[in-house]
């Protein structure tokens, strides 16, 4: 390959358990065999819990610093959309190449609005709009890619594939990492794998897959309801049998010194209808009444 | 004499890695006094490494370096506690044959510490490792071993995690060195990290006196061509019957301790000309003195600098000093954490700046260092690029699908209970949607907490303690005597997953298996409880909601020690659990959300909705079928994928 003066940077970021470690150890494999100092930095612990995870490579004929500076990375490798997006300000701005996989992994933390219409808070950016920001930029579906290859361990291959297009190392190189990193019965879907994913991204500098468009398609609003909710407890009935107050999923109800159920934070109260349907002795009676909209002022 | 001549030697022979320096002319300033001239080209003589890539180089994280130079130094006992971002240190050393040396898990840091000063009476090399906070654990041993000092060399591996990656606090370890009066040692890279361990065992043994090679999580887990060496052979010492060095009593220890303070001078004068320490010459209008991986930061920023870079920050090389800041415009002081070596040089009379530009907390970065260096007028201030301009989704570690600590907390919130908590994976059961811990403090502290709290006679809510079985057998069953000498009316619960699941899974003394996987006694939990004093004790099915409920209703009743103990493995260690799916029936789902308040990573919500709320769908990648989900569901829409259906998934 021609020769690299200065060090070269690739972040490589995803979801724990995702792989991100063995690309890393794929490239910077790959660089040392071409005779290039090599520092691969990551940071885990908490990773492995379903978080973040990132991982710094940087190689040339001397590497100091471990670590990538924000705007700096030539390739930034995203194996998970959402988490290609938290690191896009390390690109280089006026050279950097953006490389994700479109697939999403919601966490648990993004679908905790409980209000009527409520979308999952995920990152909302389309494949599109990103791509066309950046200098280069692929949204490609490996995981599909990978997964119609008959594995879909190997979607990170595919990235892999579409990785090798930013950077000038001989194709049999990077097989030839590769086959280090990946389980023996496995090296001919992973070289497929690569093919595919180098193919996909050889056809021009910025792609986007057109599964990823449907993938982060906005919602209409049609759910957006504004609902007023009234919560009646009839206390002569209530037997205090704590059964609403153990299954509201909310937990705004509680028991009252008198052992009768009360709405302790109505607030939280998503008219969800939870305990009216549950309590023994319909002694709870949710009315949801929709909000009209008040008929908007006339300007003066 | 003999025996340290040879290390020396040997010492020397590791010095030749470094290939001399030749000084460019370009670099002399006329103005420089001719003193100056002297000292620059005097430590010229050892100069920066050359870079270090030989074809053979392995590709090592700093712990894996750190681990091959305990190996190389001939090293027959090692021991530790896993802890980030020290873990790897001793389970690498796990993979080097058992005939070479024993490598064990130790109960907690101060045993491991305890265990390696063994073998260093027993007048072999000895090893143990721990993460900055399990110092404090074991701060006791170092304190009084610093005074006996060492027969077989004994050095002590330190992580510190600068940034708080995965810890309770980011203190600095070199203010320890300096407490416990023994040197430490900074490598800036894997390299380093491998030649300063070994090193470190020829200063432990020349200089009578354990030794502390300190990493932070950024060298631990960085991976850099590595080139690797020999396993030395080390003679075995033999016990030496000394009691006046060996047993300390006052009489004893009084007289120990002018020998340590005779010990620090004369390392503070063999720091002076140790290759430990190094000059990388440069434009000499701004000298930067600093260590361990910042140097690389500093490299990163400002390639032309004069820099002094200390492989040992305690004790500090003073003539060295003064002659480098003498030699030299100005001097900055560039250092992670505490202003640990410009206070020193503050003390000295020297004339230094430091953290007036850099922060005294955080990790370093190339970004932190230009700031810090703009402010010093040492160059412009960096310019921010335009970039995007939105807030990234918010994504924090969650506890795993089918994790057994879920339901137990789930319990905990629904029993409205105080909870004093502890440090492992259930940490995380202190934020949304589980929400049910009050406090965590350090390893094994929740119990004795829980006392306090039940003493202090405040308290409306029943009080528990959780504590994981790795922290219950590191520190938590001495407060639990304590609980019940004292007759505290508290619950502990112990959630019991087999495990040291938060470091990745490391076997401890309730696994019945070893360091390196032979099988050995088992704690049994529940007999150990019964022996300390305990009347009520349960175990329970931790995926068996109302029983965890039912359990703990009763032993909160309890009058006095109860101790409930929830009883399934990790799903991720040792062996990676993945049981039948389960499937949301989508017709039946009524959105309640009551099972995404499980927090499970394999709950999402589906394109289908409810009375204007998500229904709920189950990723069967994610799923491992432990039913927590099904068992909340108000609507009974939760059941395992029959074989059928799962053979069409």
């Amino acid at each position: 390959m021609s020769e690299v003066a200065t060090p070269k940077n690739v972040l490589i970021v995803g979801v724990g358990g995702q792989g991100v470690i063995m690309v890393s150890k794929v490239l910077a494999q790959l660089c040392q065999n071409n005779g290039y100092e090599v520092k691969q930095s990551e940071v885990h612990g908490m990773a492995k819990r379903g978080g973040g995870v990132f991982s710094h490579v940087r190689f040339g004929p001397k590497v100091w610093s471990p670590t990538i500076p924000e705007g700096e990375a030539d390739v930034l490798v995203a194996l998970e959309w959402a988490e290609g997006l938290r690191w896009i300000n390390y690109l280089k701005p006026g050279s950097g190449t953006f490389i994700a996989d479109c697939q999403r992994i919601v966490p648990p933390f993004a679908c905790r609005n409980r209000g009527r219409g409520a979308e999952a808070t995920y990152a909302p950016q389309t494949p599109e709009e990103i791509i066309e920001q950046v200098h280069a930029g692929f949204a490609i579906d490996a995981t599909t890619m990978a997964t119609n290859l008959g594995n879909l361990r190997a979607a990170n291959t595919v990235l892999l594939g579409a990785l090798s297009t930013a950077l000038d190392f001989p194709e049999e190189d990077w097989l030839e990492s590769i086959s280090m990193f990946v389980p023996p019965a496995s090296i001919e879907i992973n070289r497929e794998a690569f093919f595919e994913g180098r193919a996909w991204a050889m056809e021009s500098d910025k792609r986007v897959d057109e599964t990823a468009a449907g993938l982060h398609k906005a919602h209409t609003d049609i759910h957006n309801v504004d609902i007023d909710t009234v919560v009646e407890i009839t206390e002569e009935w209530c037997k205090g049998c704590d059964i609403c107050v153990k299954m509201c999923p909310e937990r705004c109800l509680r028991m009252n010194d008198q052992l009768i159920a009360e709405l302790a934070l109505p607030d939280l109260c998503t008219g969800c209808r939870m305990c009216e349907w549950l309590c023994p002795d319909f002694a709870i009676k949710i009315t949801n009444t929709p909000v009209t909209p008040p008929a908007l002022e006339p300007a003066e | 004499m003999v025996a340290n001549r040879e290390r020396i030697f040997l010492m020397a022979a590791t010095i030749g890695l470094f290939v001399t320096f030749e000084l460019s002319n370009s670099i002399f300033c006329n103005t420089l006094t001719a003193r100056k001239m002297l000292f620059m080209n005097e430590t010229l003589a050892r100069p920066a490494p050359e870079v270090r890539s030989a074809p053979t180089a392995r590709p090592l994280t700093g712990n894996e370096a750190i681990a091959r130079g305990v190996w190389e130094a001939g090293t027959k006992v090692a021991a530790a506690y896993p802890g980030t971002p020290s873990t790897e240190i001793m389970e690498n050393l796990g993979t080097y044959p058992s005939e070479d040396m024993h490598a064990q898990w130790s109960t907690n840091e101060k045993t491991s510490l305890d265990v390696a000063i063994g073998a260093s009476f027993a007048g072999v090399r000895a090893f143990s490792s721990m993460k900055h906070v399990g110092l404090n654990v074991a701060a006791d041993a170092l304190m009084s071993f610093s005074y006996i000092g060492v027969n077989g060399g004994l050095v002590i591996a330190v992580c510190d995690d600068p940034g708080i990656h995965s810890s309770q606090n980011e203190q600095d370890t070199r203010m320890f060195a300096r407490f416990a009066q023994v040197p430490i040692l900074e490598p800036s890279d894997g390299q380093e990290a491998l030649e300063y361990t070994r090193q470190a065992f020829d200063l432990s043994e020349e200089f009578d006196t354990p030794v502390v090679v300190r990493a932070t999580t950024r060298l631990s887990h960085t991976r850099s061509a590595v080139n690797v060496g020999e396993r030395q052979v080390v003679e075995p010492r033999g016990f030496i019957e000394q009691p006046s060095k060996n047993v300390m009593i006052p009489a004893h220890a009084r007289m120990q301790h002018p020998k340590v303070l005779d010990r620090e001078r004369k390392l503070i004068e063999a720091m002076n000309t140790s290759p430990l320490n190094r000059i990388d010459p440069g434009d000499r209008s701004v000298g930067i003195i600093t260590s361990g991986i910042t140097y690389t930061y500093v490299k990163e920023c400002l390639p032309n600098a004069t820099v002094l870079k200390l492989g040992v920050s305690y004790p500090l090389p003073e003539t060295l000093i003064r002659d480098f800041c003498a030699s030299v415009g100005r001097v900055i002081v560039v250092e992670e954490l505490e202003p640990f070596i410009e206070e020193a040089l503050l003390v000295m009379g020297l004339e230094v700046e430091g953290k007036a530009f850099f922060p005294r907390l955080g990790e370093f970065s190339p970004e932190v260092l230009r700031e810090g260096f703009a402010k010093a007028g040492l160059m412009d201030a960096p310019k921010k690029t335009e970039g995007f301009d939105f807030a990234p989704m918010i994504r924090p570690p969650v506890l795993c699908s089918g994790c057994p600590h879920t339901s137990c907390f789930m319990a905990l919130r629904a029993l409205d209970m105080r909870v004093a908590g502890d440090i492992g994976c259930y940490t995380l059961a202190v934020v949304e949607p589980l929400k049910s811990m009050d406090t965590c403090v350090s390893m094994g502290s929740s119990i004795a907490n829980a006392v306090g709290m039940a003493k202090a006679g405040t308290e409306t809510k029943p009080i528990v303690a959780t504590i994981g079985d790795s922290t219950f057998l590191h520190s938590g069953i001495p407060p639990l005597i304590d609980a019940v000498y004292n007759q505290a009316n508290i619950t502990v619960f112990l959630l019991d997953n087999h495990i040291t699941a938060m470091t990745g899974g490391q076997d401890h003394p309730g696994t019945g298996k070893t360091l390196r996987g032979d099988e050995t006694a088992r704690v049994d939990y529940v007999e150990l409880v019964k022996a300390l004093g305990v009347e009520f004790v349960s175990v329970v099915d931790s995926y068996d909601m109302a029983a965890l409920q039912h359990q703990l209703r009763e032993a909160m009743e309890f009058k006095g020690v109860s101790v409930v103990i929830s009883n399934r493995p990790c799903v991720l260690d040792p062996v990676k659990i993945k049981g039948p799916t389960f499937v949301v029936d989508q017709d039946n789902c009524t959105a309640c959300q009551s099972c995404m308040n499980l927090g499970c990573p394999a709950l999402t919500w589906s394109d289908n909705w409810f009375e204007g709320r998500h229904k709920v769908a189950i990723d069967p990648n994610a799923c491992i079928g432990c039913s927590l989900c099904a068992q909340l569901c108000t609507s009974d829409s939760i059941r395992p994928l029959d074989l059928q259906e799962a053979a069409n998934v």
